[in-house]
């Protein structure tokens, strides 16, 4: 079926989430680290030295981060889906090519 | 293979370190620069930012009435600020005997960073993001927090313009402390509503 663009302009995004029903309890656990792992940080500190930069700014980083595929956004770890919103904005800004990515992560 | 990894070609770790070494090529960023970022960090983005504030809030009631006023004006006073460019504004909400107060982000993760350092894993969860809003009182007790019955919970959603942090209600038998002594008692939980102080 085609679904065309102004029903698509709709229907909300993944991220809306207030209000969803079927995710289960909270895992309230807390962690006196801010970050679990490493990456976690270096990925953090990388969103905002570009935002510092003024490679984008922080709507345009949400809303990269919020048109992610659904299942991605459900799926990946929060600071994945930083580091997913990043390489896409670096790639639209032209500042690194999205096969020059792929290319060094297969390296 | 020349290379050895320790990490899956498509680990985040792998990915972000790639990204990193590709725009430090570019010219973009430098490692030094994150490294500075990160050292600073603890500082620049801690809870104890905003126990001082709280603190301060129940010691000093014109601070206090200036905090509910305009937050990010108070803050300033103490050195600090919300962040984010002038556009975004800090609402202190106030506990009270009849109201308890809980921020969310239902649509992503907004949260006043310099204040309460980088967020927990909860706040950014999506259980907790869907669930808060429509049962407040459910999600309270998950955390192991029964506000009485009388009392209204207020649940405030934050944007990209409006930030949030909650002033506790003072816990009784502390009135010889000092503002240092009364900011330790102050916890993160209590500054986002899922617990009281």
């Amino acid at each position: 079926m085609d679904v065309g663009p102004v029903s698509l302009a709709s229907v909300a995004r993944i991220n809306d989430l207030g209000g969803t029903e079927g995710f289960g309890p909270i895992d309230t656990s807390e962690s006196s680290e801010p970050f679990h792992a490493d990456w976690e940080a270096r990925v953090y500190a990388l969103v905002f030295a570009l935002l510092g930069k003024g490679l984008y700014n922080i709507d345009e980083f949400r809303d990269a981060i919020e048109r992610l595929p659904p299942a991605r956004y459900l799926e990946a770890s929060y600071y994945e889906k930083w580091l997913a919103a990043i390489e896409t904005l670096v790639v639209e800004r032209g500042v690194v090519d999205r096969d020059a990515v792929e290319e060094a992560v297969r390296a | 293979m020349s290379h050895v990894h320790t990490d899956e070609p498509d680990s985040p770790a792998h990915r972000g370190r790639v990204l990193e070494r590709l725009l430090e090529e570019a010219g973009v960023v430098t490692g030094a620069e994150l490294d500075a970022f990160l050292d600073r960090l603890p500082a620049t983005s801690s809870p104890a930012n905003g126990a001082r504030i709280v603190a301060r809030a129940w010691s000093d009631d014109e601070f206090r009435q200036r905090l509910l006023d305009d937050g990010a004006a108070a803050i300033a006073e103490l050195g600090y600020s919300v962040g984010g460019g002038p556009a975004v504004v800090l609402r202190v909400v106030e506990n009270t005997e009849q109201v308890h107060n809980v921020v969310v982000c239902t649509l992503c993760s907004c949260y006043p960073l310099a204040l309460l350092g980088p967020s927990p894993s909860w706040y950014k969860s999506d259980a907790y993001r869907a669930r808060v809003v429509r049962d407040p009182r459910g999600v309270l007790a998950e955390f192991g927090y029964f506000p009485n019955e009388h009392v209204t919970i207020n649940v405030l959603d934050a944007n990209a313009e409006t930030r949030y942090l909650v002033l506790p209600r003072r816990p009784a038998g502390t009135d010889g402390l000092s503002e240092e002594g009364l900011a330790k008692l102050v916890t993160r939980r209590g500054l986002i509503g899922t617990a009281a102080v």
